[in-house]
């Protein structure tokens, strides 16, 4: 594998995979701490003959990219907690006319304005079902600065398979760190770009809507000959808006199955000193790198610690979580909230003794905190 | 020989959902003889539509189509427009949708002044969703919302759109079909943003509940209250008051185009040209 060195910050890192994953624009608005990835984007996108614009809000800057995105193009926002509270009526728009989109969300403090330059996970929750309605999201956790540029790349070809947006979750901590990241070589990620299926037929036989129950729409490029419609409203297998009893279950109903029955295509995770672990940490983002330093700490004292650290949080990697649950004593959840992703894994384990360390004061949490919590278990 | 509207309607999708009587009939029809006019290929065309009786617009015509949320799209259609520049997009919405709720889309796409077609449709009131007092209703009318009587000021949407930066902004009525297709002509070949308003009847839904019970007293009130941009000019401040000036209120053919502008930037980019200055600008703030 052909692999490159690249010192940079995990913003700029998620910009520069968008732009080698085939991204022709990009539409946002400022907002800290993901600011850095339009800066960075409004150099990138022209430089390819794409486009990036900066919108008059954070609702028009996801818009814009939708609208790219249902013209054909690869195309991406990024912006923080706030931020996608705003865009989440698009974003069940782009869900539902099944527009793909990355989405990339570099978490800070909340609720509401909170701490806008200090790191959380406090989205974890929000990312799952940012609209209203029913949908099944994908979201992707970077857990370290090449992550959050292969993460972002995962993105672009999950997205164009799955038809809808893809949400990559960054945290104040990774997209403000700059340091030496490898990362595959440029040709590896052209090689690996997979885009969306288009019909080729005519134009007559085309249904945009009209797929099996597990899978995606096939929506082409606009200004093609291929003239058909997106609408927010339940519709047919045209794109035309209905209100018939079948077409509207089994439309929502697909929106579900397409992600929910090929779970396997999207399942990614790491696990790390698990084999013989007898207490086992869950953790995910930045937080993850002070949990490998902890257990590290926690092994040379003898106690037998491991981590297992989901990178695609939704749809969650349900069964091996249980799978590590069931034999593994004690289970911990190191988060920046107050256990958005334990709910998660009680869940999935079907226990209710699932510990818990969490924070959410804006800071970081150490690995000593870690190793502390872990001894007192 | 007669106009061929089968052409450009998805005759599929008709009756309309629109009220018998509705002036968003008469501006369908208009439009698309003002497109086949221009000769502009079907394929390359877009039409964007928001929430409202307006958003049901875009289904009707055999186009690429796009029925967003409400309030956005002129946003959407910047993002179609900057992504495929070449292509003509144009957008269709109603006074609540692009003047309260999609207010500020509305006066950041005649600022940047990106070629974008923004036709808004102004029957004074939510009609969809029952007769709620929007940025256009009459102060004094009656509104579901406000049923002691409409206290709101309203907007003018021209003067809006003028002060906004449009390069283009006129204003017609559904009285006369011929006219309104002449001026959406002008409107679509315009280079950069323009914003036609029309002024359109709901009788059933403003109407009903303000003395107007039929479309002709509605048209008539339209009537009344409009006057053409030439007249206009002749009143006093006081007779203007209650009137609004019809035709091409606005036309600066030498504005900079969105696009055109982000041209020069993939220039920059691109090592083709030197960073852009305010010396490149008339305009310097």
């Amino acid at each position: 594998m052909a692999t490159r060195e690249i010192i940079s910050s995990g913003n700029e890192l998620s910009a520069l995979a968008a732009r080698d994953a085939g991204c022709k624009f990009f539409a946002g608005y400022p907002i800290t701490p993901s600011s850095e990835i339009m800066h960075e984007m409004s150099g990138l996108m022209p430089e390819i003959g794409g486009a990036c614009i900066q919108m008059e809000d954070e609702i028009a800057g996801v818009a814009a990219a939708i609208g790219a995105g249902m013209s054909g193009l690869r195309t991406m926002t990024a912006t923080s907690g706030p931020g996608i509270s705003l865009k989440a009526e698009n974003l069940g728009l782009a869900q539902m006319t099944e527009v793909p989109l990355v989405v990339v969300n570099v978490m800070r403090g909340g609720p509401s304005t909170g701490l806008p330059t200090r790191v959380s996970q406090g989205d974890v929750a929000q990312a799952k079902n940012p609209s209203h309605g029913d949908y099944k999201s994908i979201t992707l956790c970077a857990g370290s600065l090449a992550e959050c540029y292969t993460e972002t790349v995962r993105a672009f070809n999950l997205a164009d398979r799955f038809m809808q947006p893809v949400f990559v979750l960054l945290d104040e901590t990774l997209g403000h760190m700059h340091g030496k990241a490898i990362l595959p070589s440029e040709e590896e990620v052209a090689a690996s770009i997979v885009p969306r299926k288009t019909f080729e037929g005519p134009a007559e036989e085309y249904f945009p809507y009209e797929c099996e129950s597990d899978q995606p729409a096939v929506l082409n490029p606009m200004f093609k000959g291929y003239r058909y419609h997106f609408t927010g409203l339940h519709h047919d297998k045209r794109g035309f808006p209905t209100e018939e009893i079948e077409t509207c279950r089994k439309l929502i109903q697909r929106l579900e199955d397409k992600v929910e029955l090929h779970k396997d295509e999207l399942e990614l995770y790491e696990e790390f000193h698990t084999d013989d672990a007898e207490v086992l940490l869950v953790a995910y983002g930045s937080v993850s790198l002070a949990a490998k330093e902890a257990i590290k700490h926690l092994r040379a004292e003898g106690i037998k610690a491991g981590l297992f650290r989901p990178i695609t949080l939704w749809p969650s990697p349900a069964d091996k979580m249980k799978e590590l649950a069931d034999r593994i004593p004690k289970v911990l959840c190191i988060e920046l909230n107050i256990g958005q992703y334990r709910d998660e894994v009680q869940r999935a384990t079907g226990r209710l003794d699932i510990d818990g360390l969490f924070k959410v004061n804006g800071r970081p949490i150490s690995p000593y905190e870690i190793v502390n919590k872990v001894k007192e278990l | 020989m007669a106009f061929n509207y089968e052409n450009y309607l998805r005759l599929e999708k008709m009756p309309t959902l629109w009220c018998w009587g509705c002036g968003d009939g008469v501006i369908l029809k208009a439009f698309v003889r003002a497109i086949d006019s221009l000769g502009i290929n079907k394929d390359d065309i877009c039409v964007v539509s928001g929430i409202g009786c307006s958003g049901r617009f875009s289904s009707y015509v055999d186009f690429n189509t796009v029925h967003t949320t409400h309030g956005r799209t002129i946003a959407f259609a910047t993002g179609i427009k900057l992504a495929n520049p070449t292509k003509k997009v144009i957008c269709v919405a109603g006074d609540g949708d692009a003047l309260a709720i999609g207010g500020n889309h509305t006066i950041h796409g005649c600022r940047r002044n990106i070629d974008i077609t923004f036709i808004l449709i102004n029957n004074f009131i939510y009609g969809l969703t029952n007769s709620q007092t929007s940025p256009t209703t009459p102060q004094g009318m009656w509104t579901v919302s406000q049923q002691a009587g409409n206290i709101d000021p309203t907007f003018n949407t021209c003067n809006l759109a003028i002060a906004a930066g449009a390069s283009f902004v006129g204003r017609e009525t559904v009285n006369d079909p011929k006219k309104l297709e002449k001026i959406m002509v002008k409107a679509l070949e315009h280079k950069g943003f323009s914003l036609l308003e029309v002024l359109s009847n709901c009788h059933i839904n403003l109407g009903r509940k303000n003395k107007m019970n039929s479309a002709i007293e509605n048209l008539s009130w339209i009537d009344s209250i409009t006057v053409s941009k030439k007249k206009y000019e002749t009143l006093t401040q006081e007779e203007q008051v209650n009137l609004l000036p019809t035709g091409i209120l606005k036309q600066d053919e030498e504005a900079a185009e969105y696009c055109d502008m982000y041209a020069e930037v993939v220039k920059v980019h691109q090592g083709k040209r030197k960073t852009i200055t305010q010396d490149d600008f008339k305009k310097k703030i």
